[in-house]
């Protein structure tokens, strides 16, 4: 055989092939998710950083006209598709975000390039960020107190009494939250405990001696609303005059404003204090405008609480079923066909286990809970009803394969001898389990865990029919006893992405939150994973074993 | 009785006269002694292959009972007869009694780790478990609710002494027993089943990975043992059963060949068998 041919052949032959396959396929999965991590990255964490404010004077065909706002993308659209297809190239186009919803329609708006006549970026533009509506875009043009005017102009002065003015009104805001927290949500869960006491007695025949309470929680009721009328006036005091940039001028009040910032005007060191502070706010409010404005956080509450009470259930149930199909039971073709159903499990598809979590934990175990132990609540369901427990159960069921299998795994490999050597020491199977067996395959099992809590955390299908909701009136914890409420519904982060992106609205305004949603949950469930992986490296330091 | 044996070492196979010699002078045979295990027609199969064939003997209490024959004769397997270890594995079918002073161990109702906590047992593999030193030592103990901490520090001290482990551990009693060498380890299986004072040790070569003077003094420890314990011993080393046993079985493909007293054996075996195997005829 000639000598290139031998040499080719042994290349074939030598298996350096199948290497550079497998490092292939590696290298493109790796790049694939490094790749999209570093998109939601880029795209969720850039939505925080106080954009620059461009004021744009273009010209339509019409005239001369400024807009002003940030600008949110450039496409090159197929000149095919335009109105006026021109001379055949690719036309450049750029989306700025206008804002001022509800004053101009619409707040988006698509520019030509060619259309362009100037761009600037004046340092007094201001942007407010306001309770509803989304951005507002202008110039300050001056402050006042109900209709009277207190401060002109836009010059620093004003500037200096505007942010005080609003460091007022988020005092205020803080303070009628607190009492709402404090007193009016506890009075009202009092009133609502009393309903419910009063109805209890009715059922059980007994008489009604609840008046007075009823008559103090009033009271006290309508001593705290008139202070709460007392501080939502004063939050009603102050408003502020904008000139926005078709000429306008508006009047936007302060109890709806945020914050003001002027992007154009800020130093290093206040954009990265502004963009901390909007990362902080994102991560620690409530959201607002059906989602698409404000903060995530009851949703990380949520999906943080359901995974971990997900664990908690999961974890014993799956290590008990392992424990008995491997060390108890018979080994035969029953447990062969257990084993075959138990790995099939994990393939069904979550919608189902929501399907049977509804049917089976809502109504039928949720139920009789409420005809139990609730009957003075009826007709309203108390646990009958989708909630944070049924969405933990289901999840524990959807995900109890993948510990079952990774117990079993870790328990294959315990070897006989140390078995034997614990049950000759007179040590009886159950005393070898707890002592022995179980803390050896302790790795095993939280590795177990851990793919269960990837797999839950990132699961919204059956979610969406056994306990997560759009916007949850109350977090699963509060200072109401019993403190946990696990039969409340919550909001999660999963939910959330499809909500806020597919759901709202205004989907173009939501979808930088939309990335940096899912990069929430992706770190979320690195942390999760971090922790558990951290907890089973200890573990195997300890139980490290010699093979054999 | 035990006053009567030798040092350790000596060879007794070349001494002449009965060691354990009986009461009246005549040599000791197993029958006359007082039985601690009764073997009676002991057959078993591992998945309907037969390893042990109608195996009969008693091994007398406060004796040392040496098991011979060549690899994969049964010895192990009788051994695991014994606390019934061989219980756990699947497919396995035993036949004939056991009785352990007169009751019979296979019968229903044993209480079956109280039995093996009365019959300890040393594996042919060390099989440390993976805690620490002082751990391993201490969890047969520990399973005996009621030992207070001090006492369990004395059992384990005196556990590691006896198996000439002490000076070794002494300062890593909390490290992992996994790090130690597969010589200590063995030691450590000593220790770990002497600490819960067995009436029965069962040791499966316990010496086959030590140095000459660990194994003189792992003899000497079965030598004393031997004087509170029955103890079953299964060697490869002829001059070590020559030199720690009373009595002496020959196994050889699962069946009992030869039974008795280890100097009468060692000098006139009354099998040809016997004979060839003890010098290294064998095979
Ligand atoms: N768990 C088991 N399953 C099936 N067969 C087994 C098992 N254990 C032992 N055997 C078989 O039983 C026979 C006796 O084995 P045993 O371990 O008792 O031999 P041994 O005399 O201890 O040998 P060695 O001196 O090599 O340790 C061997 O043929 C072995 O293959
Ligand atoms: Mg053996």
């Amino acid at each position: 055989m000639p000598a290139p041919d031998t040499r080719r052949t042994s290349w074939w032959t030598s298996g350096a092939p199948w290497v550079w396959l497998n490092a292939g396929a590696v290298g493109l999965s790796v790049a694939a998710v490094l790749g999209l991590v570093g998109l939601i990255a880029a795209r969720g964490l850039a939505h925080f950083w106080p954009a620059e404010v461009l004021e744009i004077v273009h010209d339509d065909g019409t005239g001369r006209a400024s807009v002003i706002g940030e600008l949110a993308g450039i496409e090159f659209a197929d000149p095919e598709l335009l109105p006026d297809p021109g001379s055949g190239t690719p036309v450049e186009r750029r989306l700025i975000k206008t804002g001022n919803r509800r004053v101009n329609a619409p707040d988006f708006r698509w520019l030509d390039r060619a259309a362009i006549v100037s761009e600037r970026r004046p340092a007094d533009l201001v942007v407010f960020e306001r309770m509803e509506w989304g951005n507002a875009y202008g110039r300050l043009r001056g402050i006042f107190e109900h209709e009277d005017r207190v401060v002109h102009g836009s010059d620093a002065q004003a500037w200096t009494a505007l942010q005080q003015r609003l460091a007022r009104v988020a005092a205020l805001r803080e303070e009628i939250a607190d009492l709402q927290a404090s007193t009016i949500d506890s009075i009202n869960y009092e009133l609502e405990e009393l309903r419910l006491e009063r109805r209890r007695r009715a059922l059980d025949g007994a008489g009604f001696d609840l008046d007075w309470r009823e008559r103090s929680l009033n009271e006290e009721y309508t001593r705290v609303e008139a202070r709460l009328m007392d501080l939502v006036r004063a939050l009603e005091r102050d408003a502020v005059e904008v000139e926005i940039m078709d000429g306008r001028r508006v009047r936007i009040e302060l109890r709806d404003v945020l914050r003001a910032w002027r992007p154009n005007a800020m130093s290093r060191v206040e954009q990265i204090t502004h963009y901390m502070a909007s990362l902080w706010d994102f991560l620690s409010e409530e959201p607002r405008e059906a989602n698409t404005e404000g903060g995530v956080f009851p949703a990380i509450f949520g999906t943080v609480m359901m995974v971990l009470i997900m664990s908690v259930l999961v974890t014993p149930f799956g290590v008990i079923a392992a424990v008995y199909l491997h060390e108890y039971a018979r080994q035969g073709a029953l447990v062969r066909l257990i084993r075959i159903a138990v790995n099939n499990l994990a393939g069904v598809p979550g919608i189902v286990y929501g399907v049977f979590g509804l049917g089976f934990f809502v109504y039928l175990v949720g139920g009789t809970l409420d005809d139990l132990f609730y009957p003075e609540a009826r007709p309203a369901p108390t646990f009958g009803t989708p909630g944070l427990v049924w969405a933990s159960l289901t999840l524990a069921l959807l995900t109890v394969p993948v510990v079952i299998v990774s117990t079993e795994e870790g328990l294959a490999r315990i070897p006989r001898a140390i078995r034997e050597g614990s049950l000759a020491l007179g040590a009886t199977k159950a005393e070898t389990l707890f002592r022995i067996i179980l803390p050896v395959a302790s790795p095993s099992i939280l590795t177990g865990v851990i793919l269960a809590v990837a797999r839950a955390a990132g699961e919204v299908a059956p979610l969406m029919l056994v306990g997560v909701v759009k916007l949850a009136p109350a977090l699963p914890v509060d200072g109401n006893p019993p403190f946990i409420h696990l039969e409340r519904k919550f909001m999660h982060l999963g939910f959330h992405i499809y909500d806020v992106g597919f759901q709202s609205p205004n989907v173009e305004a939501a979808r930088p939150l939309v990335y940096a949603t899912a990069l929430l949950l992706i770190g979320i469930i690195v942390v999760l994973n971090l922790t558990a992986i951290m907890l089973r490296n200890r573990l195997e330091g300890r139980y490290r074993f010699i093979e054999g | 009785m035990a006053t009567e044996r030798k040092d350790p070492g000596n060879d007794r196979a070349a001494s002449d006269g009965p060691a354990a010699g009986g009461v009246d002078g005549a040599p000791a045979s197993p029958e006359r002694e007082t039985p601690c295990l009764e073997v009676r027609d002991l057959s078993l199969s591992y998945g309907g292959v037969p390893a042990l064939s109608h195996v009969s003997l008693t091994i007398p209490r406060r004796r040392v009972t040496a098991f011979i024959g060549p690899s994969g004769c049964g010895k192990s397997t009788l051994l695991r007869c014994l606390n019934r270890l061989n219980d756990l594995i699947d497919g396995v079918r035993v036949s004939g009694s056991v009785t352990l002073n007169g009751m019979d161990i296979y019968r229903r109702g044993v209480d079956v780790a109280d039995l093996r906590r009365r019959v300890g047992m040393v594996f042919q593999q060390p099989n440390p478990f993976p805690k620490s030193v002082y751990e391993n030592v201490a969890y047969g103990l520990r399973l005996q609710r009621g030992i207070a901490r001090s006492e369990m520090d004395d059992r384990v001290e005196w556990s590691l002494k006896s198996a000439a482990l002490w000076d070794e551990v002494r300062d890593r009693l909390n490290e992992t027993a996994l790090e130690l060498s597969g010589g200590q380890q063995q030691r450590l299986m000593i220790a770990r089943a002497i600490a819960v004072r067995p009436d029965v040790l069962l040791l499966d070569e316990p010496a086959s990975a030590l140095d000459p003077i660990s194994t003189l003094r792992i003899e000497e420890l079965i030598h004393q043992l031997g004087a509170e314990y029955t103890i079953a011993i299964v060697t490869h080393n002829m001059q070590q059963a020559a030199r720690v046993s009373d009595y002496t079985a020959f196994l050889y493909m699962g069946e009992l060949v030869e039974f008795g007293n280890t100097d009468g054996m060692f000098l006139n075996p009354a099998k040809q068998q016997t004979e060839d195997y003890i010098t290294g005829r064998y095979g």
